[in-house]
């Protein structure tokens, strides 16, 4: 029987300062820049993780909207790594199949990712091709896309990697570990 | 000085302006590049998002190539640096990830090489007295505010770089090109990179205040080391905030008067070369 609570779960991934250093200064929260459109703000996130709030946390926007700019831990008095528990708790979202509240956050990722393990690198005018096919977002950013292929800044053409299989095997052998992600 | 230079996919593509100044400023300054061989992808924001093994073995790839040359890998995108700096600070501080990756990758880790931005080799190695002594045409009439962004910086004991909160490096490097460095409060805030393309709105909120506050500071132009807040900043602001935004290197090379120097700017999405026409730097 698996006794381990939510946050035993989340400190585990985050291998580091455990959340329960956390004094709720929200010092975090105020240097956010993003804290403004986020569900729950980054310290409510963790006394929810303290709260065993699993659902509630992996079903929020605060988890995907989270930019990894790392102000949050840069400045945390206790060095809680925050923008690694948003990483972990993403992570966690995706291998527990808890849709995500921001899809079109996690189809551009899911592009990206895809696009890596076709090209070796990103061809960024597929890349976007692949979004919006898996997104459905058909006819943003069009007028800006022809301004910059008209401004030579898009290589339909870009070099990829030539051993793209150890590319490519970094990807199933990550999976084989345990990702559930591709 | 000779060195491992890791472009990175953005510096084939959108942020192609950032290659060429780069390879043309190091070529003047005496830095030798040689690109790391098939390098790949290094993940960025979409593999540590979601996967964090993942995250660590396509950095660890590039960084385990660059192994063959005993030389310190030049990493002049950002986003690129700070996933190469990550990686190398788990490899080094976590026995039992560094089996797994090596696992994954099939190679050894052997951590020899030192992974530097641009900015810290012209700084530290070059310094600013040899770039001083070639410049040859002054940038005056250019203020610029530098900004240094999240990835360069951030978290401050993996990226090892610029004082965190109020950085100067750049700065000091615009100063030596004779440009009328502008001091603002937003040197280290974040641009938004990682939503551009799946939350836009967001992204626009965040650059508009950026602009407003360069605009507030008196300057005239923006200057970066990072193709993300390049593209973030050339393409997103509203119409009414937009303003030049520059590479570092560019500007280098525009004060070293070097071949093609003026070739970068036409890619630019906000037309720079009115402002440097205007004060008859081209």
């Amino acid at each position: 029987m698996n006794m381990k609570t939510f946050l035993d779960e989340v400190n585990e991934r985050i291998d580091g300062v455990p959340l329960q250093r956390c004094y709720h200064c929200r010092r975090c929260t105020a240097g956010c820049p993003v804290a403004a459109y986020m569900e729950y703000n980054p310290n409510k996130v963790i006394r929810m993780i303290q709260n065993g709030k699993r659902a509630e946390v992996l079903n929020s926007s605060t988890i995907w909207l989270c930019l990894s700019c790392e102000t949050c831990v840069t400045r945390c008095p206790n060095e809680v790594d925050i923008a690694r528990m948003m990483d972990a708790l993403r992570q966690m979202a995706i291998e527990s199949g808890v849709a995500a509240h921001e899809k079109n956050i996690l189809k551009f990722h899911d592009a990206f990712l895809a696009n890596i393990k076709m090209l070796g690198r990103i061809n960024e005018p597929l890349l976007m091709v692949q979004y919006k096919l898996k997104s459905g977002d058909l006819f943003s950013d069009m007028l800006l896309g022809a301004d910059m292929l008209a401004k030579g800044k898009l290589s339909l053409l870009s070099p990829r990697t030539k051993d793209l299989k150890s590319v490519k095997d970094i990807f199933e052998k990550n999976q084989a570990q345990g990702d559930k992600f591709l | 000085m000779k060195v491992s230079y890791y472009p990175g996919c953005s510096l084939h593509a959108t942020g192609k302006e950032y290659d060429q100044s780069m390879r043309a400023v190091s070529s003047a300054l005496g830095i030798e590049l040689r690109e790391v061989e098939d390098w790949s992808c290094c993940g960025a924001s979409s593999a540590h998002s979601t996967n964090f093994d993942l995250s660590i073995a396509l950095s660890a790839r590039n960084m385990i190539i660059a192994q063959k040359d005993d030389r310190d890998v030049m990493v002049p995108c950002a986003a690129c640096f700070n996933r190469f700096k990550t990686a190398e600070h788990h490899l080094k501080t976590d026995e039992k990830l560094k089996t797994r990756i090596e696992g994954i990758v099939g190679a050894k880790y052997e951590g020899g090489n030192a992974i530097r931005n641009p900015i810290d080799i012209i700084y530290n190695e070059i310094g600013l007295d040899t770039l001083a002594a070639k410049v040859t045409k002054q940038l005056s009439g250019l203020r610029p505010v530098a900004y240094y962004g999240c990835l360069l910086l951030r978290p401050p004991e993996v990226c090892a770089f610029d004082n965190y909160e109020n950085p100067h490096l750049l700065g000091n490097i615009l100063d030596a090109l004779g440009a009328d460095v502008h001091n603002w409060s937003y040197k280290t805030c974040c641009c938004g990179g990682s939503l551009a393309i799946s939350k836009t709105y967001i992204v626009v909120n965040m650059v508009d205040r950026l602009m407003r506050a360069a605009r507030e500071a008196g300057a005239n132009c923006v200057v970066t080391a990072c193709p993300l807040c390049m593209n973030n900043l050339d393409m997103r602001p509203s119409q009414d905030l937009k303003m030049p935004v520059f590479y570092f290197t560019e500007l280098m090379a525009l004060a070293m008067e070097l071949s093609g120097a003026e070739e970068t700017f036409k890619s630019h999405i906000f037309d720079p070369r009115p402002l440097l026409r205007e004060l008859k730097l081209i």
